[in-house]
């Protein structure tokens, strides 16, 4: 995979996918630059979901997709999900429940980090990253929704992503603490220099990423 | 098959509906006999065996003239001869299957879920499981034995053999094809308890999630998905191991004989005209129990050592490789068993129509339905019998699933894990273990030989099945269809007929079907329930798989194989039939 010329974010060009000869995305040709957000928005069933597994390379065989993606110029296709270096937050934050908080985020950590310290000293500095200093025996269930949140996205960085889609990540918390959460995973994702996607029914999502929005039919 | 859910729901709501006044209090009243009733039917006898068995071990029997306690039995047993190897080839044949088969299963999984090919796999097993364990070992023989047709395919061209080789693959003193036999048939139950397992603890996600963080297919899966799903299938792998380890019918078909394992020796010593062996027989079927739990302890602890040990790889970052050399060890591992099993079930039916066909040859010199002709009367009772206490079992079965499931949504308690765990119970207790006691209680009620007696020992292996397959999907089915009906107006006892058990039409056939199955291929509950005076096409397969004649064999055990096979054509068909113009009920109810 080494890196081509072309523009260094994430671009989508001409992508299209179906579900039994239905369209759900017709020719989207689209940028996102490192440290910017951009929002897909749309209705449920539109579509936006699928377009994130697409780029994932995790779309159900029932869908047909077309079109390229391209991360920092190298085309993504031909690379199985594994490889791809595409990292992605959910509705549900899906931190694996036989695992305690530490070993969640540990989990994600290459192992190009090697040595037992090293990897300890990662995992405390990213829960220290995220207000929650002590909490790496803890029980994932144990937490709050807000500490889950701010678990799920270090957890996603410590992989080194080099792209961020966000599917909803927002849209189970409750008002007060979306505001918070939200807040902690734009910077995190600009201070990365990530091109990010995010797709989202929540207008007020969309109107503080400061990023473009596009509306799907 | 047909009219399995409308007898029952007819015999059940003749209770259910009391007369005039139709008030949920009298509705639950009947309803809430139902569960203690059904643990009566089918933990008493298994418990009242147990003790029937226990108790003959320490020498009181007074039938036999056993008045007073002693070890004798314990001591005639450990002096028999062969009884440490039978034991050591009992306990090696069923860890090592078990470990195969799970082994297996976790491969093919882990290389093969989410896609598209694994997913038409899937529809394969159910089929496989369905054949009785005895047909695929009788299939297994023709292929394999020596003068089997796998031999045949490659001589004499390849090996130069002009008499069939005097080695074997069977009956070998290590219990080789005993062990293939099992692998060949609890890899495809392990593999349908592991989709049902997955449903449980959202492995898709979690899967989809660990690949976005790099990892390879295999190793997501045995770092995220495995440890998640093991749990759901813990007790699934026991029953294997119980099975695997005091397993009969196949055990006489594929295992060795000097000595056999322990299960056939044991049963050996209870069939002997001399009385006094059924001391050590029944002290033997304690023995067997102990192996079972010690297996089962065993391999508690080692699922104990193996995640603290693996605990620090879990965590360590390796991604693993693109998992294709594990692609391709699966595909060719559920290939080979695949094949196996369904080549075997081949092979019965190219010998049943055999005519003349000389060792060496790959082909029998002619087809012909002589065999068939001929022996057809022969087969007219076994399967009489054997589709009467198969459909009566079911039936009883399939009103007491649906009379516990019922009151548990009426009650709203899902019963908890103890209730998992008795329902189990039938199928972690070896068979032999507690069926001669309980031979020896309805020998004393003047039930052994009869009717009641069989369908009442087929009921103990059909209900668990039953029940654990249509559990889930009664359960999780939307409670609002039935709540807009009573809004409507209907009574309950229309609501449940014509909107639940209609909706559920397709897992309540499949459910029966699987009881079916299950009953068609008991062998050892009919051979000592029955007691030669019911025969059945399993044991009757079983009494003559020793017999020279190959054709009347594959005939009559192809019987065996296709009778459950057509239960689950009729439990698929139905149902497509009935909903061909409803696109809702496509993926069942």
């Amino acid at each position: 995979m080494a890196s081509g010329p072309g523009a260094p974010g994430l671009e989508l060009e001409h992508v299209t996918i179906s579900i039994g000869g239905r369209r759900l995305i017709e020719d989207l040709t689209m940028a996102v630059a490192p440290g910017e957000i951009a929002t897909i928005m749309g209705p449920s069933g539109s579509g936006k979901s699928s377009l994130l597994s697409f780029i994932c390379g995790t779309l159900e065989p029932d869908f047909e997709a077309l079109g390229l993606i391209r991360l920092a110029g190298v085309e993504l296709g031909p690379c199985p999900p594994e490889r791809r270096r595409v990292g992605i937050l959910f509705q549900d934050d899906l931190l694996f429940p036989h695992l305690s908080v530490g070993e969640n985020l540990e989990f994600a950590l290459p192992a190009s980090v090697r040595g037992r310290a090293a990897r300890r000293a990662k995992v405390a500095a990213a829960l220290a990253e995220a207000d929650l200093v002590g909490f790496g025996g803890r029980d994932p269930a144990s937490l709050s929704g807000g500490q889950r949140a701010r678990v799920a996205l270090m957890r996603t960085l410590l992989a080194e992503p080099r792209a961020l889609l966000l599917d909803e990540p927002f849209a189970k918390l409750d008002v007060a603490l979306r505001a918070r959460i939200r807040r902690f995973v734009y910077v995190h994702a600009q201070a990365a220099s990530l091109p990010t996607l995010l797709v989202t029914h929540d207008p007020e999502d969309a109107r503080t990423t400061g990023g473009p929005v596009l509306e799907l039919g | 098959m047909r009219f399995v859910p409308a007898t029952v729901a007819h015999g059940q709501l003749g209770r259910a509906q009391p007369a005039g006044t139709a008030r949920q209090p009298v509705r639950g009243r009947w309803l809430r006999l139902i569960p203690p009733l059904t643990l009566g039917l089918f933990l008493g006898p298994i418990l009242a065996g147990l003790l029937g068995t226990i108790l003959p071990a320490f020498g009181y029997l007074p039938a036999l003239g056993g008045e007073r306690l002693s070890l004798a039995p314990w001591r005639q047993l450990f002096a028999a001869p062969g009884l440490q190897a039978a034991s050591q080839l009992s306990l090696m044949t069923g860890l090592l299957a078990t470990a195969i088969a799970l082994a297996l299963t976790i491969l093919a999984f882990a290389a093969g879920q989410g896609t598209r090919a694994f997913r038409r796999a899937r529809r394969l097993m159910a089929p496989l499981l369905a054949v009785p364990h005895l047909a695929t070992a009788i299939g297994l023989a023709f292929l394999l034995a020596p003068s089997g047709w796998l031999v045949r395919l490659i001589t004499p061209w390849l090996t130069g053999w002009q008499t069939p080789p005097d080695m074997s693959l069977l009956q070998g003193p290590y219990g080789f094809g005993l062990t293939l036999g099992l692998v060949v048939k609890e890899t495809p139950f392990l593999i349908l308890m592991t989709f049902a397992g997955l449903g449980q603890v959202h492995a898709d996600r979690h899967l989809r999630q660990a690949r976005a963080f790099g990892y390879g297919r295999i190793q997501a899966w045995l770092k995220v998905v495995l440890p998640l799903v093991y749990p759901q299938i813990r007790l699934p792998i026991y029953a294997v191991l119980a099975y695997s380890l005091s397993v009969v019918d196949m055990a006489i078909v594929l295992g060795p004989t000097t000595p056999p394992t322990l299960a056939p020796l044991i049963l050996r010593w209870f069939s002997d005209p001399d009385l006094t062996l059924r001391f050590q027989a029944a002290a033997g079927a304690c023995l067997q129990m102990l192996l079972v739990l010690l297996a089962i302890a065993a391999w508690r602890l080692a699922e104990l050592l193996i995640a603290r040990l693996a605990r620090p790889w879990l965590t360590s970052g390796g991604r693993g490789g693109s998992g294709r050399l594990g692609h391709w060890l699966a595909w060719l591992c559920l290939g080979v068993v695949t094949l196996l099993a369904i080549g075997g079930l081949f092979a019965l039916a190219v010998w049943s129509v055999a005519g003349a066909w000389r060792f060496p040859a790959a082909w029998p010199a002619e087809l012909t339905l002589a065999t068939w002709a001929r022996h057809l009367d022969l087969l007219a009772r076994p399967i009489a019998t054997t589709l009467l206490v198969g459909l009566a079992a079911t039936l009883l079965a399939l009103g007491l699933v649906l009379g516990c499931l019922e009151q548990e949504q009426v009650s709203r308690k899902p019963p908890g894990q103890g209730a998992l765990l008795l329902l189990y119970l039938p199928l972690l207790v070896p068979q032999i273990s507690f069926l001669f006691g309980l031979q020896v209680i309805l020998v004393r009620l003047g039930l052994d030989g009869t009717w009641l007696g069989l369908i009442w020992a087929h009921l103990l292996f059909v209900l668990p099945y039953l029940f654990l397959t249509l559990a889930e999907p009664y359960r999780s089915l939307d409670r609002r269809y039935e709540t807009s009906a009573l809004a409507l107006g209907k009574p309950h006892w229309q609501v449940w007929w014509r909107i639940r058990l209609a909706l559920l039409l397709r897992p309540v056939l499949i459910a029966a079907a699987i009881g079916f199955a299950v009953s068609v291929g008991q062998f050892l509950p009919t051979q000592m329930v029955g007691g030669g005076r019911l025969v059945t096409l399993t044991t009757e397969a079983l009494a003559l798989a020793n017999g020279a004649d190959r054709r009347l064999v594959g005939m009559v055990a192809l019987s065996l194989a296709v009778l459950p096979l057509v239960a689950f054509a009729v439990a698929l068909a139905l149902p497509a039939w009935r909903f061909r113009h409803r696109r809702g009920m496509a993926s069942g109810g």
